[in-house]
């Protein structure tokens, strides 16, 4: 908080670093990526499986041991 | 200037994921890929056992049917799959799931408790080990090679993530039910009593979801599913902790250098309009 008073009169004040950030400004950020990610995790754990995005094996048959080991359901 | 504080932390998270994806691959590979070769040779051995009987019938072509049943063609080689594969799927998980962790940790900062970034980042690791990994791991635990029944892979998929699904939520309604009961318990209390609301909730949705259709074989070697099931959480517990660790120094050496932008903006010759 001193520093917070210190520095005032240079410049902007400090933020605590605890400063919550405003839900609209993460939102579209877990909108867009957070959907990429959960494509990628598709991908990793399910792709070939249940359902195929491209069909043949070889995507689940190159991620397959990390499929097993990260606790997805395989074969 | 919110914004690229929220995109910064992101490219940390995901940043953080890799360090923690390395880590955890390490272990994959040392401790997990020994469990899944015993595994992948017991499949072998039960594949060969059951065509062998076939082909004494037949009385000829024994030869023919023992590598049509005991081995699968083959698109990727084991020892590729091992290791540059295995790393693709630590990895790419890690990094997804940094990147998701480091979004949930932006939602979370200052709203819960007073904790640092650091602290933030530390709690936000063990919510995401114990609501996407651990508690689905305790009604659906992972399964070494040979195990499942390929008919029924539409259905523990679905189960599983489900499972997922269900268990973020009921973390995400804890974490509500704290902050909203904080004022009247105090922290400690509401702490305890969100954390129990989760248990319960989350035994609740053991009992409910159907078991897993296909259960481990008795013949499977018992020492074996659990040298697997050990590798595995050890995996995800190394992949969180390095995760938690990395991304809150990197979280706090971020934020700890924010200006308040409402303070910048008061002392800048802009009219009040271009606040927000
Ligand atoms: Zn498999």
């Amino acid at each position: 908080m001193a520093e917070a008073v210190a520095s005032a009169a240079v410049s902007a004040p400090a933020l605590s670093p605890s400063a919550p950030l405003p839900v609209r400004a993460v939102l579209p950020w877990a909108l867009f990526v957070g959907l990429l990610m959960l494509v990628a995790l598709y991908f990793v754990g399910a792709e070939q499986g249940a359902t195929a995005v491209f069909s043949g094996e070889g995507v689940h048959e190159w991620v397959h041991d990390g499929r097993h080991l990260l606790g997805f359901p395989c074969h | 200037m919110y914004a690229s504080t929220v995109r910064g932390l992101l490219v940390r998270g995901m940043l953080a994921g890799l360090i923690a994806g390395l880590f955890a691959f390490a272990v994959a590979y040392v401790v997990g890929e020994p469990p899944v070769r015993g595994s992948i040779a017991v499949e072998e051995a039960t594949a060969a056992k059951e065509a062998a009987p076939a082909a004494g019938h037949a009385g000829h072509g024994g030869a023919e049917a023992a590598p049509a049943a005991g081995e699968e063609e083959e698109l990727v080689s084991r020892p590729v799959q091992s290791t540059v594969g295995l790393a693709t799927g630590v990895l790419v998980y890690g990094v997804a799931l940094g990147g998701i962790a480091s979004l949930a940790f932006s939602f979370v900062l200052g709203r819960v408790g007073g904790f640092s970034p650091r602290a933030t980042a530390a709690l936000t690791a063990a919510g995401a080990f114990t609501t996407v990994y651990f508690v689905p791991f305790l009604k659906y635990p992972a399964s070494p090679p040979a195990v499942g029944n390929p008919d029924t892979i539409g259905q523990r998929t679905t189960l599983f993530f489900l499972m997922i699904l269900l268990s973020v939520l009921l973390g995400v309604g804890a974490i509500i039910l704290g902050r909203r009961l904080a004022p009247r318990l105090g922290n400690w209390n509401a702490t305890l009593a969100a954390g129990g609301g989760f248990v319960v909730a989350a035994a609740l949705a053991f009992l409910v979801l159907p078991d897993n259709t296909d259960a481990v074989k008795p013949e499977f070697p018992a020492a074996l599913l659990w040298e697997f099931r050990v590798a595995s959480v050890t995996v995800q517990v190394v992949m969180w902790v390095v995760f938690g660790i990395v991304f809150g120094v990197l979280a706090q050496r971020l934020l700890g250098r924010r200006t308040d932008p409402a303070g910048a903006q008061a002392t800048a010759p802009q009219p009040a309009s271009a606040l927000g």
